[in-house]
């Protein structure tokens, strides 16, 4: 249960980083943060003690893995999570390296400033 | 196993609180790297070696790609403006959601212990249903299969709008371009098109 408690502190930690730091670059260091809680939170949740991961060999009974193995479902889901938060991320810093182009800085209140 | 998750949790921690604080962007972007080899190590103890590969491949790519968005100012080191509302309320914000997470933690099955309703007829018939002997694989590319064609959707879409929005140049005259280069260009449009190349 602490394990869940501190993993959901390192989320609030990228929220925290999003929300007052004015830094692009900073706000999406944020972002990458939460996206690491949740996918330990969800890989936690689907622990099983002791338990082997879901591969099968050659010489292992069907019945014993069945009861052994970690949950698959959370860690497929959690495969498809890691690859979309990397094409997410391209796409921030393609668009960050487009703000500094335009306004030379990356100062998001300097941006507001700018506008207009 | 728990107390070594429980430190390597604890460093996971400190990295992101360095990640954040320091002043100087790219060891900021350095100790994110941290917490995201610490996450891959954390995985491979859970029982999960394919997405601690994964996520050792994805960390290297997210570094490099930080990294490539950092260097292009002169001076990495940036000065912090101090701005109150937005600390306070993100400091109440912590407050409420500590307390509503540790609320929330407790109905969640223990640590140790997942129910396993769905996924546990996904181990048992999986090697006859579907001949893979990676469980995690035949869920990925059989049994949700329309899920990772979802993915590959949003994969595909993010990545042509970071190209798009990465791209020299637009079209000049879109309305000249949508009407009359239809069919064969002139040899003065070839001429500009080779100067454009060139360029």
């Amino acid at each position: 249960m602490i394990l869940y408690f501190l993993t959901l502190v390192l989320f609030v930690m990228g929220v925290y980083c999003l929300i007052a730091k004015k830094n692009i670059v900073k706000k999406i260091i944020g972002l990458v943060i939460i996206d690491y809680a949740i996918n330990l939170f969800i890989i936690l949740i689907g622990y099983r003690r002791d338990g082997v991961a879901p591969i099968l060999f050659k010489d292992m009974p069907m019945e014993e893995f069945a009861r052994h193995s970690v949950d698959p479902l959370p860690q497929a889901l959690v495969l498809t999570s890691i690859v979309i938060g990397l094409g997410v991320l391209a796409l921030q810093v393609a668009i960050c390296l487009r703000l500094y182009e335009k306004y030379k800085t990356f100062n998001m209140s300097e941006i507001n400033r700018l506008k207009g | 196993m728990e107390s070594f998750l429980l430190i390597l949790l604890i460093f996971m921690i400190v990295g992101s609180i360095i990640a954040i604080e320091t002043k100087n962007l790219l060891s900021s972007v350095i100790s994110c790297g941290v917490v995201g080899f610490s996450v891959s190590i954390a995985f491979l103890m859970l029982g999960a070696p394919d997405i601690a590969i994964t996520q050792v491949v994805v960390e290297i790519l997210i570094l490099v790609v930080l990294i490539r968005a950092t260097i292009t100012i002169d001076n990495t080191s940036i000065e912090e403006h101090w701005d109150t509302f937005a600390v306070v309320s993100s400091l109440i914000f912590f407050g409420l959601f500590l307390v509503f997470a540790f609320l929330a933690v407790k109905d969640l099955p223990p640590f140790g212990e997942p129910s396993m309703r769905v996924s546990q007829q996904y181990l048992e018939t999986a090697l006859q249903k579907t001949g893979a002997a990676n469980v995690v694989t035949s869920i990925i590319l059989d049994f949700r299969g329309y899920d990772t064609l979802g993915e590959a959707t949003v994969l595909f879409t993010s990545i042509v709008g970071a190209f798009v929005i990465l791209r020299r140049r637009g079209r000049k005259q879109r309305s000249a371009a949508d009407t009359e280069k239809v069919g064969i260009l002139t040899e003065e449009e070839i001429k500009e098109e080779y100067e454009e190349f060139r360029e």
